[in-house]
């Protein structure tokens, strides 16, 4: 899985779901929190999102803005938990 | 007693105490004060007199909390608007309330743009964060927050006129007719509340508030208020969206009373609480909705020393109800008795009074609004005359059932509003913004029972002839214009409406037949 592939799965997944599908403003450092784009409930569905797409798991610890606060944050999280699934299973 | 004594009193008896923690910042008791009077020197010297309105359109922030004080100190009266508000329900408000001033942060500068032209009483704005503003705003005069509060200026109390009965806020809620009318509080209902609520909650200058609620939400506000009242500390969160970050913050700042509403209850219990040293949290307080039973059981056993109060409330009172916690378990339904210094009860179509039973609950207090912002006829509607010449007790339009021992049981609304995650919203707002899309037809928005947001929204449409329509450029439209919480959640598409003889939609008969699809999360 390429890091341009997240992006793209991550910014259609929040502008199909929080933007209703209209998200040519959508930044890829934009704060969700502070664009109020994004809820206490649509971070449950973007952790769901994230579980089911790429087989990780979200521990509580990991629901913090540095994680999951922008489009940016959330690739990197996502390739930093798929690197360190597939350093275990090597 | 006025409202912005409760930060004087408190910054004279607890200068160096913490008042507001938010993001990096702490802020004593006296750093506020000195903010809020500069501040108030400011708008005074920009030309707010006793009376004006001042418009707060921030998220969560210490310039929020001064920028509420400094206009009481000027003598006039806040409106906190909620920062997910659009620019035309911003720009209604503005001219509605015929704001003076408007305190916002700079980034809302290019939205401003679009309304700058048609809100000619709004005369200046006064920016906060850290960018210039740039283009000018149309007929406006632009001020800096940084600038107005620097401490080179003057930090003097200002001079002020206002008594108690004079105006303090304005709330803006949602109304049956379909535009947001403005509850009118004075000091003495805000203060009289206050008083109320922190005698049954046992508030003390040590406790520690973690407030995640928007302070555009009278529950949200008056807990900066009622922090201030007693000189206990307040810390600011812009939102419950991060869990692990707002606990942690919940431990580190030893958070002794967190108030919450059903959706933040949801997601708390799917957290593993015992990782987390919450051994300070000396109550939680839930109203908006009423908490699901399952909650409050789950509640009662993952944080067995902290006290659960389950309450009830009205912008146009504040509060109503709270039931006293060692009757959590006896009756988890329950949303209690009236507060101290109140009086509730419950009156038949008639208008007399039951000792129990159904009926429609009517609250007696100090707490209870002055009326609507001009509009004496909607406030005659709900202000009514009560037992003594000149009284008026609030009307709630909410009907409950009062059992033997005098607890209260919500049922429902008497009118089609549809009280979501706590706010009311009238079908008639969000119908407005659903006529505009060109496709519809017939729209008809619904409240379905939810087991977290109370009623969830439902449009109900008809598309016409050879048009098309998607649930997505619905809601699209819905979230452009509406508030968050005003955008419905679920969009049904029929080929033909329940319509009554004389044509118009038949809202009984829908109701009959809406079938809620599941909802998720």
């Amino acid at each position: 899985m390429t890091e341009s592939q997240i992006r793209n799965d991550v910014r259609s997944f929040v502008i199909q779901n929080f933007m209703f599908g209209q998200g040519d403003r959508l930044q890829d450092s934009e704060s969700f929190l502070e664009s109020g784009l994004i809820d206490s409930t649509g971070v449950l569905e973007l952790v769901g999102f994230l579980e089911t797409t790429y087989a990780i798991k979200v521990a509580d610890e990991d629901l913090v803005p540095a994680n999951l606060d922008s489009v940016e944050s959330v690739c990197r999280y996502v390739e930093r938990k798929l690197q360190g699934a597939s350093r275990r299973a090597g | 007693m006025q409202v912005e004594q409760f930060l004087e009193n408190s910054a004279q008896q607890r200068p160096d105490k913490v008042a507001v923690v938010c993001g990096g910042q702490r802020l004593t008791f006296a750093q506020v004060d000195q903010a809020a009077n500069r501040l108030a020197n400011g708008l005074i010297a920009a030309g707010v007199r006793r009376g004006d309105r001042v418009a707060v359109y921030l998220e969560n922030t210490i310039e929020t909390v001064v920028g509420i004080f400094a206009t009481l100190k000027a003598g006039g009266v806040f409106m906190v608007i909620n920062p997910t508000t659009k620019a035309d329900k911003l720009s209604f408000i503005l001219n509605n309330s015929r704001a003076a001033a408007l305190l916002t942060d700079v980034r809302r500068s290019p939205m401003l743009q679009t309304i700058a032209g048609r809100t000619p009483h709004t005369e200046f704005v006064v920016f906060t964060g850290p960018s210039d503003p740039g283009a000018a705003l149309q007929g406006k005069r632009l001020l800096r927050y940084d600038e107005l509060t620097a401490e080179t200026t003057d930090f003097g109390k200002p001079l002020n006129r206002s008594i108690d009965i004079d105006l303090a806020a304005l709330i803006y809620t949602s109304g049956s007719t379909g535009t947001p009318k403005g509850v009118m509080l004075t000091h003495l209902n805000i203060v009289a509340a206050a008083t109320s609520i922190t005698t049954y909650l046992e508030n003390v200058a040590d406790d520690v508030i973690l407030d995640v609620l928007p302070l555009s939400f009278d529950y949200g506000l008056y807990q900066v208020l009622m922090a201030f009242k007693v000189g206990a500390t307040i810390v600011l969160e812009r939102s419950f969206a991060f869990p692990h970050a707002v606990l942690e913050t919940v431990v580190s700042e030893g958070i002794t009373g967190l108030p919450i509403v059903p959706t933040i209850s949801a997601i708390l219990l799917q957290l593993d609480l015992s990782k987390y040293d919450l051994s300070r949290l000396r109550y939680v307080t839930n109203t908006a909705a009423a908490l699901p039973t399952a909650h409050i059981l789950e509640l009662r056993r993952r944080l067995p020393h902290a006290r659960i109060y389950s309450m009830y409330g009205l912008t146009e009172c504040k509060r109503v109800s709270y039931l006293p916690p060692d009757q959590i378990d006896v009756r988890p339904t329950s949303v209690g008795r009236g507060m101290p210094n109140e009086e509730v009860y419950l009156v038949d179509p008639d208008g007399q009074r039951l000792m129990h039973g159904v009926g429609e609950l009517v609250i007696r207090g100090s707490n209870v609004m002055k009326g609507y912002w001009e509009l004496p006829e909607e406030t005659e509607r709900v202000l009514r005359p009560g037992a003594l010449p000149g009284e008026r007790v609030l009307y709630s339009g909410d009907l409950f059932r009062m059992d033997e021992e005098g607890y209260l049981y919500f049922l429902g609304r008497k009118d089609d509003i549809i009280k979501t995650r706590g706010e009311k919203v009238s079908p008639r707002e969000v119908e407005n913004v659903l006529y505009e899309i060109a496709a519809v037809a017939d729209a008809a928005v619904v409240g379905v029972p939810d087991p977290v947001l109370g009623q969830a929204l439902k449009a109900v449409l008809t598309v016409k002839p050879g048009a098309t329509l998607t649930e997505r450029s619905v809601l699209s439209h819905c979230a452009e214009r509406l508030e968050n919480f005003m955008v419905p959640k679920i969009v049904e598409f029929r080929s033909s409406m329940p319509k009554t003889s004389s044509g118009k939609i038949d809202k009984k008969t829908l109701h009959e037949t809406v079938t809620s699809a599941p909802l998720q999360g």
